[in-house]
């Protein structure tokens, strides 16, 4: 096969007021005419721009290719002059971004923005283009596409906004497709659903496909070679087969040992990998990896190594030929590290922290003074469920199931429509502001923005000691030597009380989330998304301390989030909900193996498997969520279900036990 | 890619040192000093006029009636033979005074009711804005006039005037910025915990809400100036022996074919303060708000 | 059936402003200090009973709330009221004046417009650049000049030394020029400073991205895309910035010496005639009030989130 995308030796600067930053260098990979690469790299790795260097788009953010050549089909775009580039742009290579609410002009409908882009390229008439353009929203699996033209992007969800994008990307027939994180925005199941579309198309079309990702489950189920990159280098380039049976660069191979899969082995603790991603303004010298690695000598530390050939492959690392051969290397999967103590405490009943009966959360919609009617948004909807002493509840659900609104309402931050909330057999409704104000003192908070839920004019010291300020008279000294505690038990520098949040990386300012929310020894935290914006090595590292510090304080979470392997490896119980409304209940384990409702099975049959010989079955949940305004009749998930019924459709199923501890809301369990 | 944008573009803790400003001179910010240099030169002339002033305003040079600029009389005489320098020189008294105190009681009255309508919400909200809404249909100069008029001419009936003008423009921005600041994640964080009402007022939204105040104080003063010169150009000011700087502009208007320089320079004065005011508040805006950068 | 139920609470929203405003105005003129009477007539002359048989003759001796209501009954009847200082009936003569005032506002804000969407966008095009430099000095001067200054600035140029232009008057289209620049200036100011901060934003925007990746000239992406987005907020400072110069002319009106209602109202202010100034801002009120419903209704032109949301 020809090459059909060439890079040599790339290197882009961008200008900022401090003067020139380089942000990628010596970047060389091909792609060759119907391959799928994928570049995997945590946040400042440089992918990201490396994709949008190829489309030139650089030229607009202050960027400029300093160094190195782009061929596609043997054009050197780095030569070419902007007015020269359009006509490449959009026609022989295409992109399409992450956030697809975001990527349309919000004034302009679907149809004109396709079709605008058809005539840019092209002689056509608008009549042809406008019949193109339904051919191409139909052929994405957008349904209507003759009414879908005439709409704005605010009148359609992100799933379907995110195809239309790849509609427009699609109407020239491009031989490249870049795709940056397409799917990081879209929940689960639509994310599966648009990978499986860019497959089709891929074959159909003709063309190769760049696509970055953070995600390895991704990489693995899509690419034909992947492109690790780190601190804006390559640091290994290799087919998706070899990459993962042997990594041969240190950071990949902590990278795939950090992932959580579904068969991941829940006693064991996570792997991490140390420190943190450096920021392009203070790279390390040589390697840049060295500081994290732990295989690093005074070679890395001083040499940085080049992009070497090794057993038919590419790595950026000294010793990776003499690394592979070592036998703790070689199964990363089953390599131990320290296990986490994890009490087997199922056997005695345990005591009830929190009881749920029948809460139910609806927020008004609309104005009502003329409509006399009054609709709203159930946001929850009658779920009863219990979390007990000592426990991690999980909860998870695609983006509008309600559950963020469950946890604020749980600790009383929004007040319940309906229903009760007993914390330790205490209607927690019933109290009164200062006996709720008091209470809050054993139920904290973790945020998934570290930075936005602390004051940012407060020093570190200040935003730990709030609690301590608020609910306990301490002198300033011991505040100071409490800090300090807190600061080295989440494993920060006890010092550091006297810097900003600002001067923290993300994975630090958690640290410094949770040593606040542990200040004033809670029985119970709410973890909303607390670790989703963190990069994979990170969240490890996160997740990992929260599970020490559950064994140290005997605390109680519950651990809502949407990235379904972390909340099965740190729960003990899970919670489904979809609109609304609890659908299933069960032990981590047992939720995984032995799904009884359509959702969750559909949604664990969403993950990608970060395993290229393990080809997944595909369970799709098809269609999206309805909207919480106006959920379906009978089981509100039937028009989704591939098992649905008649009955589904009119009856509502009971939430009932379908096996010891395990209760699910379906009609059919499987 | 979250980690990068979040400590460039989400306001960093803002830097109050206001001497590091001073030494970090390059050339987009000459525009700073130059202005900064231009209002404290005039907050000078109002405050120590006769070390200033080369003349008496009131002294009348007789043998020097309406003669153009010239070394004796930089910026001319008028038709009594008074300095105009001079002249401007103290009238940037009762100009000052007029901007200044009115941004006090216009900003402090508008933005204390809009944090409280912000903060508080509901109904207080609703007839507070109610109220804005209503003041907002007459343009601020009418209402100012009408107020002057009614209360006669004096200094502090220009100043009430013109604070009373300002204050549904100060109450709808203090308004928007309280309810922001009360819906961003610390502050809720903070009542998660149990932080009561008062401290959280104190401790989280206060601090908060200064810079924004001090920005949008910065701008009214500008426009208070104008409004209030306003006023003096039209004889609703105060009739007194030093004029400000409108009304000796009004003085000048009947001369403008044998004495430009009589309402050119104090509208220049006028201008050129306001237009230092507005590039220092346009800075401030700058430093504070986070999207604008 | 809700837009219209929408717009119907909007104009009653409308109304009560209006109503609100009189009232307003109303107890500022009647509560506050100072008699419309003695400057009438001249007390050094008048007897007591002169002046009490005026004030009884004008209802100026009637309780507040009487004094209101009548008022108001009249004005439901069309009747403003007569001025105080001539007996001139109010209406007609606010009629008369007001479209020498209108053209005046108009012809301001259609060059506060032009210059200011023009040099605002090319400001923020070409940012950092000559044009963008003028640019932001024209808004800062724009903002920071008295309107009564630069127009005198005007007339010592065009008039005084050019003698291009007629320094004063209202009789031909020659007059309406350097007024309409002076009062025009601050409103091109205010435009441009708002167009380039929302067009730097829009730049910025993710979808800027995407039409770029499309293939699209600067050219389509800027004037076609970034500029329409941009416009959303910068019409409410043009609706804003329409009443603004209605207002503005109470000065400039007087330093160009124009008729219109501007200038009634400077004078009856002076005088303290009391319907002229409540015929006044109850009319301004109004123009006030159809602006703003105009501009939300060009947003539902121009901006199809809001009008397809509901």
């Amino acid at each position: 096969m020809s090459q059909l995308l060439d890079i040599q030796q790339l290197k882009v600067d961008f200008t900022t007021k401090d003067g020139y930053l380089t942000a990628i260098r010596d970047v060389s990979f091909q792609i060759k005419a119907g391959e799928t690469v994928c570049i995997v790299g945590e946040s400042g790795s440089g992918k990201t721009v490396a994709s949008k260097s190829i489309m030139r788009l650089i030229d607009y953010e202050n960027g400029k290719i300093a160094d190195g050549d782009i061929r596609l089909n043997d054009v050197d775009l780095t030569q070419l002059s902007q007015r020269e580039l359009r006509a490449i742009r959009g026609k022989k290579m295409a992109m399409i971004f992450q956030e697809p609410m975001a990527a349309f002009d919000p004034v302009f409908t679907i149809g004109n923005q396709i079709i605008e882009t058809i005539l840019a390229h092209k002689q056509s008439s608008t009549e042809k283009a406008r019949k193109r353009a339904i051919y191409l929203l139909q052929r994405v699996g957008i349904s209507d596409a003759e009414l879908r033209l005439k709409q704005y992007p605010n009148e359609l969800s992100g799933g379907m906004l995110q195809r239309a994008m790849i509609a427009m990307a699609l109407a020239l027939g491009p031989d490249l497709l870049i795709a940056d994180e397409p799917t990081t925005a879209l929940d689960v199941t639509i994310q599966s659903q648009i990978l499986q579309l860019l497959q089709e198309l891929k074959t159909e079309f003709g063309m190769s496909i760049l696509l970055i990702t953070h995600d390895m489950g991704i990489a693995a189920e899509v690419a034909d070679r992947i492109i690790v990159m780190y601190a804006g280098g390559i640091v290994e380039q290799a087919t998706t087969l070899q990459l993962f049976e042997s990594p041969h660069h240190p950071y990949t191979h902590g990278l795939l040992q950090s992932v959580t899969t579904i068969d991941s082995d829940r006693s064991k603790k996570l792997f991490s990998i140390e420190g943190s991603i450096p920021g392009l303004s203070d790279l390390p010298s040589g390697c840049r990896f060295h500081p994290r690695c732990p295989y690093a000598t005074e070679r890395c530390l001083n040499e940085a190594p080049p992009l070497l050939d090794v057993n038919n492959r590419k790595s950026a690392c000294w010793y990776s030929e003499e690394l592979v051969k070592n036998d703790s290397w070689k199964k990363p999967t089953l390599q131990t590290t320290s296990d986490l103590q994890r009490p087997r405490k199922k056997e005695q009943p345990r005591e009830k922290l929190f009881t749920i009966q029948e809460l139910s959360k609806f927020y008004p919609l609309g104005n009502r003074t003329f409509s006399g009617t009054s609709s709203f948004v159930r946001a929850v909807d009658n779920v009863s469920f219990t979390i007990e002493k000592g426990e991690t509840f999980g909860l998870v659900g695609e983006s509008g199931s309600g559950k963020s609104t469950l946890g604020r309402v749980l600790l009383q931050l929004e007040k319940a429509s309906g229903g009760k909330v007993l914390f330790q057999d205490q209607d927690l409704s019933k109290l009164s502001n200062k006996e709720l104000r008091e209470t809050r003192k054993h139920m904290q908070m973790i945020y998934q923005d570290p930075y936005g839920s602390v004051n940012p004019r407060w020093k570190v010291g200040d935003i730990i000691g709030e609690p301590l300020q608020v609910h306990q008279s301490l002198t300033k000294k011991e505040k100071r030597i409490r800090v300090q505690e807190l600061l080295e038990a989440v494993g920060l520098n006890k010092n550091s009380s006297e810097r900003y949040p600002h001067e923290f990386s993300g994975g630090q300012r958690q640290r410094v989330a949770i040593a606040r929310a542990i200040a004033l020894n809670p029985q119970f935290i709410l973890a909303d998304e607390a670790v989703s914006a963190l990069d994979v090595s990170v969240q490890a590292q996160i997740v990992n301390l929260m599970q020490e510090l559950q064994n140290d304080l005997d605390l109680t979470y519950l651990f809502i989030a949407h990235g379904l392997n972390i909340v099965r490896h740190i729960s003990d119980r899970i919670g489904v909900m979809y609109l609304g409304q609890l659908v299933e209940i069960a032990p981590s384990e047992e939720l995984f193996k032995h799904p009884a409702h359509h959702y969750t099975r559909g949604l664990i049959g969403s993950i990608p498997i970060a395993d290229p010989r393990h080809q997944r079955e595909i369970i799709s949940i098809h269609g999206e969520i309805p909207s919480p305004a106006n959920p379906p009749s009978g089981c509100r998930f039937h028009t989704r279900c591939p098992a649905a019924t008649a009955r589904c459709r009119e009856e509502q199923p009971l939430f009932r036990e379908i096996d010891s501890g395990h209760w699910a809301a379906c009609h059919h369990p499987a | 890619m979250k980690e990068a944008i979040n400590s460039k573009t989400i306001w960093s803790a803002p830097k109050w040192n206001l001497i590091k400003l001073k030494i970090n001179l390059s050339a987009s910010n000459l525009f700073v000093y130059v202005a900064g240099m231009i209002v404290l030169f005039i907050v000078a002339c109002a405050l120590f006029p006769q070390w200033i002033a080369p003349y008496s305003p009131t002294h009348m040079h007789t043998e020097f009636i309406l003669s153009p600029p010239s070394a004796l009389h930089l910026l001319g005489t008028d038709y009594f033979g008074r300095d105009v320098l001079s002249l401007v020189v103290y009238g940037s008294r009762d100009s000052l005074i007029i901007g200044v105190v009115s941004v006090l009681i216009g900003g402090g009255i508008g933005g204390g009711l809009g944090a409280l309508a912000g903060y508080v919400g509901g109904v207080v909200d609703m007839i507070f804005m109610r109220f804005t809404d209503i003041l907002m249909t007459i343009p601020g100069i009418l209402l100012a006039l009408a107020i002057a008029a009614a209360l006669g001419p004096s200094l502090m009936n220009v100043v009430l005037a013109v604070a009373v003008s300002s204050i549904p423009g100060y109450t709808r921005v203090m308004r928007g910025q309280m309810m922001s600041i009360k819906k961003r994640q610390f502050v809720v964080a903070s009542r998660s915990i149990g932080t009561p009402n008062w401290r959280i007022l104190i401790w989280h939204i206060l601090p908060n809400s200064w810079s924004p105040l001090l920005v949008m104080a910065t701008i009214g003063l500008g426009t208070s100036i104008l409004v209030g010169s306003g006023l003096s150009f039209l004889g609703l000011g105060v009739i007194k022996e030093i004029p400000d700087w409108g009304a000796l502009l009004a003085q000048g208007r009947g001369y403008l074919t044998t004495g430009w320089w009589i309402s050119t320079f104090p509208g220049l004065a006028i201008t050129l303060f306001v237009l230092s005011v507005n590039i220092i508040g346009d800075k401030l805006r700058d430093m504070y708000d986070p999207k604008t950068k | 059936m809700t837009l219209i139920s929408k717009a119907l609470v909007r104009i009653a929203n409308s109304f009560v402003s209006v109503l609100g405003s009189l009232i307003l105005v109303f107890c500022i003129i009647y509560l506050l200090p100072g008699d419309p009477v003695l400057s009438m007539i001249d007390p050094s002359v008048a007897t007591p009973e002169m002046i009490e048989n005026l004030r009884r003759e004008l209802g100026l001796d009637q309780p507040f709330y009487v004094q209101f209501v009548e008022y108001f009954t009249a004005i439901l009847h069309g009747d403003f009221g007569q001025s105080l200082i001539n007996s001139d009936p109010v209406l007609p003569k606010i009629l008369m004046h007001f479209s020498a005032t209108l053209i005046l506002t108009l012809t301001s804000t259609i060059f506060s417009i032009v210059i200011g969407v023009t040099l605002g966008v090319l400001s923020a095009i070409y940012r950092n650049k000559w044009i963008d430099i003028l640019a932001r000095l024209v808004g800062l001067f724009g903002i920071s000049m008295p309107t009564f200054w630069s127009g005198i600035l005007l007339i010592l140029i065009f008039s005084v030394n050019l003698n291009w232009l007629p320094a004063m008057g209202s009789d031909d289209w020659k007059t309406l020029i350097l007024p309409s620049l002076a009062l025009g200036f601050v409103g091109a100011g205010l435009i441009i400073r708002m167009v380039r901060t929302s067009m730097l934003e829009v730049v910025n925007e993710q979808f800027i991205v995407t039409l770029r990746a499309k293939g699209l000239s600067e050219r389509v992406v800027m004037y076609r895309h970034a500029l329409r987005n941009a416009l959303i907020p910068a019409i409410t400072i043009i609706g804003m910035n329409i009443g603004e110069m209605m207002a503005g002319t109470v000065v400039i009106e007087t330093v160009f010496s124009r008729q219109g209602i501007g200038r009634i109202i400077a004078d009856a202010i002076m005088a303290k005639d009391l319907p002229v100034i409540q015929g006044v801002i109850f009319f301004s009120a109004i123009v006030y009030v159809i602006i703003n419903l105009l501009v939300d209704l060009s947003y539902s032109v121009i901006d199809p989130r809001v009008r397809r949301s509901h």
